[in-house]
């Protein structure tokens, strides 16, 4: 049978039978996000501190992820944006994140602009909109802190996608269910960091346990004027900024 | 400067491609179809407005047949269409979206099957005794083995049937109501985000449900050259006025407390309703799908015309509607997607034309409860002469 009377055959037996065989036989392999033996998830509380700061816009950390969860071309788990802003436009700053931010940013034509990076990815909220919406649990809350998706069980009814302020996230194209970033479930359960921090050359992304009293992100917290994205949506993010400037949505 | 085809300004990355298609505008325009349809229904049956007798078996096989396809753009719109069961299975209660399901079979099941089966019941045991053939069996299988149409069992049938059609209002609202709660309720969009959704999509189902049975009334009337009963299109086409007004100024309320309000997500709705959406937002549903609909409707009020000059007016009034009403659907869903939740740029809806999600699988599905409504017509006969059987 040659490739395009296949397809269209495929095609007509989705739309016939809704998609039952021909999307599940369809489906590819997930990647897993099992903890590791002996973990014990009540005992983390994970999120994220990004220094705006200390961020140059390499790009690395968007390498590092697509590497790491086989991020699909053209769809992101993270990316990183570029504000400009001239005098006092804070309303209408100038922002670009061109294939992410995935290989850098261009030279900025406008040197008397104020600039600056913004990495952005999940914000792991605690009150997550995602998780509210989902009609039948397939994106939820784990016990230690992270937003995930069991794509075995994801309709891709994409009802998630809308209520997620934050655009983080998308339906991959092969499996046909939502995806987004999975704080590296698979690698923080064994005692690592993600694949986006250990990539980051100036560590301007750092994991934080919040359960954990040893960990820097307490001392974090206390000393920096700290600020989560859109506080006005009331979602309890655990991604806490630095320095994070007012214009940044 | 890198930029995106049909991408203007900053969208986030995964923001350009729109996830709701135009099957998710005909999901709301076919149950608003449902819901407007039965309220018409129900205003013979339990608010006594006789005149509109003759339509009252027409709306609802109309609002059964549609509502039988209206899962359909759902199923089809799905990554997975095969675990849509888990809905059922496992649902998550926060979910607005997956009580859909629940609220859908309490509809057919409890409402519309059990109205339409009460109403007909005197008329399917009589046409199981006079039919032939397969047609004999059909008819004896929708008896469910009732054959008792006694004055005291019709009494029964009517009574229950009374009670079903109460019950069928609030529920017909809740229909309706739950979709645009779907919608009114993500807070992560500013073009949905308001209480007033739920009230709005209410209003604009009775509007396009009653615009339709007029027009499949008049429609059913021609092809069987029967006299149509003005009487009954005058009071359906006077109603359709009255909610009109109301939807209309529901929506005006909207967007004058948008204007006025002018939060933070104003200055980027304004310029895509100026832009990307003027044709289909301000041409479309404002000045052709309800300032003119609105304006015909409201002449014939004032002045006096012919029968069939009125006629000409209510079928064109009428289409119009139906076009208004599609166009606030796709205004809402389409028009919210467009839009970045940075409010900084502007993405391109792209319609496919031959594919799962494009504009002959809309197409096929919108003439679907039309093939369905031919068969429930010919299978259990609303017209006059058969309820008089």
């Amino acid at each position: 049978m040659d490739p395009s009377r296949r397809e269209l055959l495929k095609g007509a037996g989705k739309f016939l039978i809704l998609g039952s065989a021909a999307a599940a036989a369809e489906t590819a392999a997930a990647p897993t996000a099992a903890p590791t033996p002996g973990y014990d998830p009540f005992k983390h509380l994970w999120g994220m501190t990004i220094d705006i700061d200390k961020c140059i816009g390499c790009g690395n950390c968007v390498r590092a992820c697509e590497r790491e969860n086989s991020v699909p071309e053209g769809f992101f788990r993270t990316w990183v944006e570029r504000y400009g802003i001239e005098g006092a436009g804070q309303e209408h700053p100038k922002v670009i994140s061109p294939d992410g931010g995935k290989n850098g940013f261009p030279p900025s034509a406008d040197a008397s602009a104020k600039q600056f990076f913004v990495p952005k990815l999940c914000n792991h909220c605690l009150d997550s909109p995602c998780v509210q919406v989902c009609p039948v649990g397939a994106t939820f809350d784990s016990p230690d802190g992270v937003v995930l998706v069991d794509s075995t069980y994801c309709l891709g009814c994409r009802y998630c996608v809308q209520a997620c302020p934050y655009g983080c996230r998308y339906i991959h194209p092969e499996r046909q269910t939502v995806d987004k970033c999975s704080l590296c479930y698979h690698r923080i359960t064994q005692g690592l960091t993600t694949a986006c921090c250990e990539a980051c050359p100036t560590q301007a992304r750092t994991l934080a346990d919040l359960k954990n009293p040893q960990d820097p992100v307490h001392e974090f917290l206390r000393k920096n004027k700290v600020q989560v994205l859109k506080p006005h949506m009331a979602t309890r993010s655990k991604v806490f900024y630095r320095e994070l400037d007012g214009a940044v949505r | 400067m890198h930029t995106i085809p049909g991408v203007e300004g900053f969208m986030y990355p995964n923001e350009v491609e729109l996830q709701w298609s135009i099957l998710i505008v005909l999901y709301p325009y076919i149950t608003g179809l449902v819901a407007g349809a039965f309220i018409l229904a129900s205003l013979e049956r339990v608010f006594q407005v006789s005149a509109v007798k003759p339509t009252y078996r027409l709306a609802l096989l109309t609002a059964l047949a549609f509502l039988l396809v209206a899962p359909l753009p759902l199923q089809l719109h799905l990554g997975h269409p095969e675990r849509s069961f888990e809905m059922y299975l496992t649902p998550h209660r926060s979910s607005a979206m997956a009580m859909f399901g629940f609220v859908y079979l309490w509809y057919l099941m409890v409402v519309l099957l059990a109205e339409i089966w009460l109403d007909y019941r005197a008329d399917i045991v009589a046409l199981a005794q006079s039919s032939k053939g397969a047609l004999r069996w059909v008819y004896k299988a929708l008896t469910l083995g009732s054959m008792n149409v006694s004055p005291a069992a019709r009494r029964v049938d009517d009574r229950v049937g009374y009670i079903i059609t109460v019950i069928g209002i609030p529920s017909a609202f809740l229909l309706h109501g739950y979709v645009g709660f779907i919608f009114g309720s993500v807070k992560a969009n500013a073009w949905w985000s308001t209480p007033l959704m739920p009230i709005v999509f209410l209003f604009s189902a009775m509007v396009s449900g009653i615009a339709a049975v007029m027009l499949i009334y008049d429609a059913s009337c021609r092809l069987q050259k029967r006299l149509v009963d003005m009487r009954c299109l005058d009071t359906i086409a006077r109603y359709l006025f009255y909610v009109f007004l109301i939807d209309f100024s529901l929506e005006m309320l909207d967007l004058i407390h948008r204007i006025y309000e002018a939060d933070e997500s104003f200055r980027s709705l304004d310029f895509m309703v100026q832009t990307r959406l003027f044709t289909s937002q301000v041409v479309l549903q404002i000045l052709l799908g309800t300032c003119l609909p609105l304006a015909l409707l409201g002449l014939i009020q004032l002045r006096r015309f012919s029968g069939t000059v009125r006629r000409r007016l209510y079928v064109t009034a009428g289409w119009l509607t139906m076009i208004g009403i599609f166009a606030m659907r796709w205004n809402v869903v389409i028009g919210g997607q467009l839009f970045s939740k940075s409010y900084l740029g502007y993405t391109t809806y792209k319609l496919e034309f031959a594919a799962r999600e494009g504009l002959l699988s809309s197409i096929g599905l919108m003439l679907l409860p039309l093939g369905i409504l031919w068969v429930l017509v010919k299978l259990l006969p609303p017209w006059e002469e058969r309820q008089a059987m």
